[in-house]
């Protein structure tokens, strides 16, 4: 008997990723053969939120609203080849999602399709808000004030093998940690024990160099001239190939462009993690201070070495906040003595904003000099000098609890095409409501993760 | 001596790549040699303190250096550096998310033949 190894495919890295990135990935498992999946991550700290208050306003949707987009284009390939998905898309409510899953299904023609939720990230039905409020927030955020929108809790990988065994063709996930969504079909296929630690760990790191999709396939990572990567505008989704003993290798789709590289894969490999010997996630704290990292052959590296450590006693919970208006108004002056204008326009815009007897913060760019790499005090930009003539566009944004105020400062932008300085063009100014989220470790006691088919309506 | 051994002051964008990601209000910074003869140069010259400086604009708070000496890549954990997190920010790059080319702008010196653009070298 020849030894298993499963193929996972990512087609999405987050909620706003390319609608089309599933096709290539798609295409490319159905023509291998053995277990073979497809996940989606789609679910940002805040777009839970934002899921959760689409929910309140109408209870049928709170799904990822680019499931239908990015799902729709692959749902008959990976139903007639055998390809299983797994996804977060179910955002605030999965239950919503599959059912819109199966209706996509009626509609392609698709009778026989299973789709399963698995529940119990939301911890607002387990706990209350006075709860929830008392566990003090990590990673060196206040507990935010505002009004509680949400609070999920990433959920592990055992209630996805949990629905893989159920017969499940498509998985709809909430919160539950990304790299899950790669660990969860593993230990399905392989029988994996959490026991056998290296293996969970090995499982666990495949996830965490998919979840971010082309970030392991040379998106975010392309630098011309320093890191190139080749036909750039079709870059290909990753697909990992792992086999029992926990050996991961990372290739990507198939006719498409982009670069796997020992690079890509070290850059994505660190990618949002702290201490690389204890990465924390709900099933196994997992080190990769020991990880190699080896090119096998074109847009292909094999990884091996990952360590794991017992799985925290906690798991981690977003808590999601309404966290007032966001004001922003943008404005460029271009030409000779540009930036002198440039700054005399900000001059205005601290006089008008003072005018209307505010003490919000106000923060002033001026992009062109140095701006993003700036703190809020603008001390970089006033280290140096800058050319007079040029191009420079003022950015100022402010932040507080009154729609009507955040409006009132950034029409003040708006105002100075007539009433500021010369030639003063490209207005762009708006206002956003905010999340404000942090983070709590809750007692694994309280939470209970399950699977469980889900029925269509009348077919 | 020869040329590429002769030692030049170039942004660290020369010598190595990285890449941000954020959670809460702390971000991470790997920083990756292009040629593993670089390492030990970067272990030296790339202390917690330097940049923590480098960082001083931004309000940087503690910063933690973590080192994986066999792929080999270095990875900074620095606080306090979004200046509110990705929901309180007033900056325009909320994530952090171009700051991994700040941090590959500090200066360090190496032999020429490290550099991949030796032209760049600035003056020490």
């Amino acid at each position: 008997m020849t030894a298993k190894t499963v193929h996972i495919g990512c087609g999405a890295g987050f909620a706003g990723d390319r609608w089309d990135a599933a096709v290539p990935v798609v295409a490319t498992l159905a023509s291998r053969s053995g277990p073979r999946y497809l996940m989606y991550e789609t679910l940002a700290e805040r777009t839970l939120a934002l899921a959760q208050q689409a929910k309140i306003e109408n209870p049928a949707v709170g799904y990822s609203p680019y499931l239908e987009r990015i799902l729709r284009p692959v749902l008959k390939t990976v139903k007639s080849h055998g390809i299983r998905v797994v996804s977060n898309f179910g955002a605030a409510n999965p239950l919503g999602g599959a059912l819109k899953i199966l209706e996509m299904a009626g509609e392609e023609g698709i009778s026989d399709l299973k789709v399963a939720v698995v529940e119990g990230d939301d911890l607002t039905t387990v706990m209350t808000e006075a709860d929830i409020r008392s566990h003090a927030p990590v990673e060196g955020i206040a507990m935010p004030e505002g009004r509680l929108v949400a609070a999920n809790v990433y959920l592990g990988a055992q209630a996805i093998a949990d629905a893989l065994a159920l017969g499940a063709d498509i998985v709809v996930v909430g919160r539950c940690a990304d790299p899950a969504l790669a660990l969860g079909p593993l230990l399905h296929e392989f029988g994996w024990s959490f026991d056998e630690l290296d293996r969970i760990a090995a499982g666990t790191m495949a996830g965490h160099l998919l979840e971010c999709g082309a970030q392991v396939t040379g998106g975010y990572f392309a630098d011309p001239g320093y890191k190139d990567v080749p036909d750039f505008g079709h870059v290909g989704f990753p697909i990992a190939e792992i086999d029992a003993d926990g050996t991961v290798v990372i290739g990507k789709a198939e006719d498409t462009g982009g670069l796997v590289s020992s690079r890509t894969v070290k850059e994505q490999l660190l990618y949002e993690m702290h201490d690389p010997s204890a990465y924390l996630t709900p099933d196994v704290t997992l080190d990769i201070s020991g990880v190699r990292v080896e090119e096998i052959g074109p847009d292909r590296v094999r990884i091996t070495g990952a360590r794991g450590k017992s799985k925290p006693p906690t798991l981690k919970a977003t808590i999601s906040f309404e966290g007032g208006w966001l004001g922003e108004g943008e404005i460029t002056y271009a030409g000779p003595n540009a930036r002198r204008r440039a700054e005399l326009a900000i001059e205005v815009l601290k006089t008008r904003v003072r005018d209307l007897g505010t003490n919000w913060p106000l923060r002033f760019d001026l992009i062109g000099t140095v701006a993003t790499f700036d703190g809020d005090d603008g001390d970089l930009r006033r280290g140096r000098d800058w050319p007079d003539d040029g191009e420079y566009r003022v950015r100022m944004a402010t932040h507080g609890g009154d729609k009507k105020m955040a409006q009132w400062i950034a029409d003040e932008v708006l105002a100075l095409y007539c009433s500021g300085p010369a030639g003063g063009a490209g207005v762009r100014h708006r206002i956003a409501p905010q999340v404000t989220t942090a983070s709590i470790l809750v007692d694994r006691s309280r939470v209970k993760a399950s699977a469980r088919l889900v029925e269509g309506t009348a077919s | 001596m020869s040329t590429s051994d002769r030692i030049i002051r170039v942004p660290l964008h020369e010598v190595a790549h990285g890449r941000t990601g954020d959670k809460g209000n702390r971000v991470n910074i790997s920083v990756i040699p292009y040629q593993d003869e670089a390492w030990p140069l970067l272990l030296e010259q790339l202390t917690p303190e330097r940049v923590k400086a480098w960082f001083a604009a931004k309000g940087a708070g503690t910063v933690v250096r973590y080192e994986l000496a066999n792929l080999p890549a270095m990875n900074f954990v620095i606080d306090d550096v979004l200046q509110g997190g990705v929901n309180g920010a007033l900056n325009l790059d909320g994530h952090g998310k171009s700051l991994a080319f700040h941090l590959l702008s500090i200066p360090v010196d190496v032999p020429e033949r490290l550099a991949l653009h030796p032209e760049k070298a600035q003056r020490r």
